[in-house]
């Protein structure tokens, strides 16, 4: 069964004009406060990065847990070039700011971007050797990576202020800068795994051996996609550090990085729409649990199992779930469609009056 | 009567660290033909193949497409001269749809591959009605259709086959060798490597026979085929 393109277009449209209106009314403080504004805002971050690690993950077929690593980089790029000048003493208190870089300001956007850039190369330049490997040993290598970077960031004092971060970042005041971004990297990401790069990128996870001797250079297209999401995920931690105005090297400790591979794994590795779907759920489910956190006494009666932690014993409970019972995540490969949709509310229907029918 | 040679291999080694797989070996593809190499497991055929296309770096020797020295190129450079070669086991991509498989072969051209796309579904009119389905829910049979047909999509004027008939049924073998001889009736020279001796030297212009690593024998197709050694090695006839 299908549905006319006519139909599907203005569902498409429907969709899109609600979204646009549900950030606006978020945006207005018409609905919603700053702690849903907060997680929605994290979640449209959380969906860039999971996406670029899914371009690497789930469409070129490479293990890489880099992604903390790169993060860092655009964070901090975009922390040292737009923290304000003014504060820049009161923060590097312990050694001042090298007085070249405290020279350079510059606009967020720009700052976003070269921090993109830097990790792009960064990429290339680890990639070459690194993307060699396959499967475990890849993702050890970039593991290592990232926690290399993190601990480079944790010794340039003069620099990125070492351990004690940068704060006074100045903050983002709308939900349409993370939104807005996250709509751009996905939209260039889209594009790019439907082009010829993509079904490249598809083929080398398929069979990376047939797909050399389709000609297909394995070494350039590995980089080309690595670049990428790397670039973009660099992208997405400038947003972060902009979010939380304050970034420190603590918190791109290699474990953020799983949150991201859950995203993923969640969504569907191979599946852009189930990677922001899941982005969505992990993010918010995450803050969601958070009442496992809190005690709770029940007839005057304090449970002792609920306290700081068991939060994440629930959640990975969860994800035992998850692992066992739906092994390919919410999409698998497939991508959202109103076909989709409209045969899965038939398919429903059918079952559901076929029951009546038999009782 | 003096043939074009298409490809000419001279003095080709390929070696596995200390391991010689293939050892100084010489000959030469006419144009428009179908050559052979038939062997036993580990006389370096595919080794031969995987050098030629550049999947391995030949350890002496050279390599030459229409006078042009392959060796020391790289794979996609190969390709885009037009020498295809159809993976051994078939190698198609799983999860991608037939279509998608077909695209993929066409990797190394940037024109219109409609035209194509039709040519190869013609030739293989299953892939036509599967076009949608994914390539790893084809039958063994159609899967190797899928791999000629995918290489086909690079436009090769050379389409190099390993074991095009592994792990398929006698009839869908015939099938195989069939299309086979129709590419060649459409001008594609073929450098076919296989095990079923029956069948490829059937089919061959050209047949040479390797052993560890060395051509052994060669002659015509219907002179291999008559030939006591042969018969009794390869193809399961008792010597008188």
């Amino acid at each position: 069964m299908n549905m006319s393109k006519k139909t599907k277009n203005i569902c498409t449209a429907i969709l899109i004009l609600v979204a646009v209106i549900l950030i606006t009314l978020f945006d207005n403080d018409v609905i919603g406060n700053a702690y849903i504004k907060r997680v929605l805002n994290l979640a449209a971050i959380y969906a860039i990065i999971s996406v670029s690690m899914n371009l690497v993950n789930g469409f070129t077929g490479m293990f890489s847990l880099g992604q903390a690593g790169f993060m860092a980089i655009g964070a901090f790029t975009v922390a040292v070039f737009t923290v304000p000048a003014e504060s820049i003493p009161s923060i590097f208190y312990i050694e001042p700011m090298a007085p070249w870089l405290a020279a350079i300001r510059l606009p967020f956007v720009v700052a976003l971007l070269v921090g993109g850039l830097i990790a792009a190369v960064l990429a290339l330049i680890i990639g070459y050797p690194v993307l060699r490997l396959k499967s475990d040993y890849l993702a050890i290598a970039t593991l290592g990576f990232s926690e290399i970077i993190r601990i480079v960031f944790t010794q340039m004092q003069t620099i990125t202020n070492g351990a004690l971060g940068i704060k006074c970042i100045p903050g983002i005041t709308t939900m349409w800068v993370p939104f807005g971004a996250a709509a751009i990297c996905i939209g260039i990401m889209v594009l790019l795994i439907n082009s010829s790069y993509g079904r490249a990128f598809k083929a080398i996870r398929e069979d990376d051996i047939a797909a050399e001797a389709m000609g297909i250079n394995l070494s350039f297209h590995k980089n080309l996609s690595f670049a990428i999401s790397s670039f973009f995920t660099a992208i997405a931690g400038g947003l972060f550090a902009s979010l939380l105005t304050a970034v420190d090297p603590k918190q791109f400790y290699f474990t953020l990085t799983y949150n991201f591979l859950l995203i993923i794994v969640l969504g569907g590795m191979g599946s852009v729409t189930g990677t922001i779907i899941a982005s969505f759920i992990i993010t918010g489910g995450l803050e969601w649990l958070r009442f496992f956190d809190e005690p709770l006494s029940v007839m005057g009666y304090n449970i002792p199992i609920f306290r700081a932690g068991l939060r994440m014993v629930v959640f990975s409970l969860l994800l035992m779930i998850l692992v066992l019972f739906y092994r390919k995540g919410i999409m698998g490969q497939k991508e959202f469609s109103w076909d989709g949709i409209y045969n899965w509310i038939m398919k429903v229907k059918t079952r559901l009056s076929r029951k009546k029918g038999g009782a | 009567m003096s043939k074009e040679y298409i490809l000419e291999i001279s003095n080709l080694s390929v070696s596995y660290g200390g391991i010689k797989a293939v050892k100084d070996i010489s000959f030469a593809v006419p144009k428009g033909e179908v050559v052979t190499l038939i062997g036993a497991n580990g006389a370096g055929k595919s080794s031969t193949l995987r050098a030629i296309v550049g999947l391995e770096k030949p350890a002496a020797g050279s390599i030459k497409f229409a006078g042009e020295e392959l060796a020391g190129l790289s794979t996609d450079a190969i390709v885009e001269k037009g020498i295809t070669l159809v993976p051994e086991g078939r190698r198609v991509f799983p999860n991608l749809t037939v279509l998608e498989n077909l695209k993929i072969g066409a990797y190394m051209r940037k024109d219109d591959l409609s035209k194509d796309i039709e040519w190869v579904c013609d030739l293989f009119p299953r892939l036509k009605e599967r076009s949608w389905q994914k390539a790893g829910t084809l039958s063994g049979g159609e899967q190797q259709m899928l791999a000629i047909g995918r290489a086909l999509m690079s436009k090769p004027s050379v389409i190099m086959m390993d074991e095009p008939s592994l792990g398929l049924a006698p009839i869908v073998v015939q099938g195989v060798f069939d299309i086979i001889k129709e590419i060649n009736r459409q001008g594609v020279t073929i450098l076919l490597v296989e095990q079923n001796a029956n069948m490829a030297l059937k089919a061959a212009d050209q047949a040479y026979v390797m052993e560890t690593g060395r051509i052994t024998m060669s002659g015509t197709g219907t002179e291999l085929l008559e030939n006591d050694d042969i018969k009794a090695a390869y193809l399961g006839k008792s010597k008188k």
